[in-house]
């Protein structure tokens, strides 16, 4: 947080003549528009913080929206640990995120090296892999997966060209959420776009010293390359596992709304709205919210920990 | 937090990096192009496919794994239009609503925000900077059940306030973010300068800083327009009534009403729903690759 906040310190302070009086009263009236600037902000913190603390209330209550609510203590939290959907929806989504945020870093960054070559036709390449970056949440991309992933679809065109009978992908409980981990990792543009600009931050020399001395390709990619991008490697690995951890629209979309098929494809944060929204258990939808909130902070909290062996701060 | 800080400290000028020199014979860098065009092929043919479908008659879509239309058919475009509860162009007005508020709500909040938090001195600033930036990472289902609440009690329900308001109270903190750091690569002496002149701060905001930004407000602009267009949550839980729907669930209708003959028409209607999309994207790749590279927005 240090370096963000670290910034024009005494904005306020130039010398004006007529020297303090006149100095403190610009302050105040620095002050006052300070907050006028931030007011709108303020009014949708008020739109943050209340519903932080109600959802926080409603966890431990059995509120369905209709009667006043009750206090239950941990009876939803048991009831979640016993809730074999919930379970599932957990598994769903940690294979999801575990699977596809790796192989999208790790496709981003590669792209990124290759890119980073010094190609004509960069920006060219360069929009072509990050314009479905865009697309990835919107609804006809994924009803469009729904059908290349279809028993007829492209994929399984494709495939028996080379003789093999592809799976029945949407409606196989096995091969379900594959699909979607596919639509996930083909968004690798954004990563990729991250990974390019700080690419582009690693000066020349450094190479070039390292080549006169001798190191070969490999040994600079791993001695300079990759400890000056770490904060950056890091970065993206954060934003991607908070992004995966929330995913919504592709279980739903792809699964009509079911989490189907055998909730193969039911997302955490489907689970929760369904428990919410079509069985108004408002009260349990609210402990998984600050379960999942749970889940990030400690996962944020580990990779930050880690990071203390793995990313290297110039400065 | 200090990792938001660190991509690009300043836009470079030149596309091609100084590596340049070093790259290789011309073998290796014709293979480079050939591997990077063929997964830039495989990348986008999924879009192509969908493109060229829409343009089959239905039964065909299945039957031809080519991009090439064998049977021109441009009536998927006419059905899909009608077939829906409204005409296709009633959701994209109702899209095109939500969005050009999004956007202007966006813009004002978030500029307000970043000057105030960017450059200027109060009591306070670094705590609410604070609480901003932990707002980033904030899942949004925390806050659900409550807003839901608060807006059916406001009776927003079948409404787009739900879906704009909030934007016009700076809860994108991204967009604030992204601003502050804008705002602050730009000279200090432009504030002293425009004080000694008489300015007070909002004409400093909005004579001074604000015609400065435009790169920023631009990104700002074109991402809003992305996520607030795609934005399928909001919509789904707040709009009930079919007359107002925006494209996204319109679109989620057609797969209710499922059926081999409905393929070509939804697939056109899927296009038309993209279509604004790419155009934005073709127009403002600047903005948006500038964009991403220094916030690491999606």
């Amino acid at each position: 947080m240090s370096v963000l906040t670290k910034q024009t310190r005494g904005a306020a302070t130039l010398a004006v003549p007529g020297g303090k009086p006149r100095r403190a009263r610009l302050k105040r009236k620095n002050q006052r528009s300070g907050y006028l600037f931030l007011l709108p902000w303020f009014i949708g913190m008020l739109f943050t913080i209340i519903p932080f603390f109600a959802s926080l209330y409603l966890a431990f209550t059995d509120y369905n929206l209709f009667t006043e609510p009750n206090f239950v203590g941990l009876a939803n939290f048991q009831a979640m640990f016993e809730d074999p959907r919930l379970l599932q929806s957990l598994k769903v989504t940690f294979i999801y995120t575990f699977v596809s945020v790796p192989i999208s870093l790790a496709a981003a960054l590669l792209i990124a090296l290759v890119l980073n070559r010094g190609l004509q036709a960069l920006p060219i390449y360069r929009s072509v892999y990050y314009l479905p970056s865009l697309l990835g949440g919107s609804v006809a991309i994924v009803m469009l997966w729904r059908y290349i992933f279809g028993n007829d679809g492209i994929v399984n065109g494709f495939l028996g060209l080379l003789g093999i009978q592809g799976p029945a992908w949407v409606t196989d409980p096995q091969f379900a959420l594959s699909t979607l981990i596919v639509l996930n990792v083909w968004t690798f543009g954004s990563p990729m776009v991250i990974f390019l600009a700080g690419l582009r931050q690693v000066p020349a020399m450094y190479y070039e010293a390292a080549s006169i001395d001798g190191a070969s390709r490999w040994r600079q990619f791993r001695s300079i390359t990759l400890p000056l991008i770490s904060p950056i490697i890091f970065f993206n690995l954060i934003m991607q596992l908070i992004g995966s951890f929330q995913t919504f629209t592709q279980g739903y979309v792809m699964s009509g709304g079911t989490g189907g098929p055998a909730d193969s494809t039911l997302f955490y944060n489907l689970y929760l709205y369904q428990k919410g929204f079509t069985e108004f258990e408002m009260g349990y939808a609210s402990a998984m919210a600050w379960l999942l909130l749970m889940i990030i902070a400690i996962f944020t909290a580990i990779n930050f920990i880690a990071s203390k062996f793995w990313v290297f701060y110039d400065n | 937090m200090a990792l938001l800080e660190l991509p690009l400290k300043k836009k470079q000028k030149k596309e091609t990096p100084a590596e340049d020199v070093l790259t290789g014979t011309t073998g290796t860098r014709f293979s480079r192009h050939l591997i990077l065009c063929l997964v830039g092929l495989v990348m986008l043919y999924p879009l192509m496919w969908l493109i060229s479908s829409s343009f089959k008659p239905s039964n065909d879509i299945f039957r031809q794994l080519g991009l090439w239309p064998e049977n021109w058919d441009f009536s998927n475009y006419a059905q899909g239009w009608t077939v829906l509860n409204q005409p296709f162009h009633v959701y994209l007005i109702n899209s095109i609503i939500v969005v050009v508020f999004s956007i202007v709500g966006n813009i004002f909040s978030c500029s307000l925000a970043a000057y105030a938090f960017a450059r200027m001195e109060f009591t306070g600033r670094k705590l609410f900077f604070a609480l901003m930036l932990g707002t980033l990472m904030l899942p949004g289902h925390v806050l659900l059940v409550p807003q839901y609440i608060i807006f059916s009690q406001l009776g927003w329900l079948d409404t787009y306030l739900p879906l704009i308001v909030p934007h016009f109270m700076g809860t994108h903190a991204f967009f604030i973010f992204l601003m502050v750091q804008f705002m602050k690569a730009l000279p200090k002496e432009l504030d002293d300068a425009a004080q000694i002149d008489g300015c007070g701060p909002f004409r400093t905001f909005l004579r001074v800083i604000l015609p400065l930004c435009v790169p920023a407000m631009a990104t700002t602009a074109i991402f809003t327009f992305i996520s607030s267009w795609n934005e399928f949550f909001g919509p789904l839980l707040y709009i009930q009534n079919q007359d107002l729907y925006t494209v996204p669930l319109a679109l989620r209708a057609f797969m209710d009403s499922e059926g081999q003959s409905m393929w070509g028409p939804m697939f056109a209607m899927s296009v038309v729903s993209i279509a604004p999309i790419i155009g934005f994207f073709i127009a403002g790749q600047k903005y948006l690759i500038n964009g991403i590279a220094t916030t690491g927005l999606k």
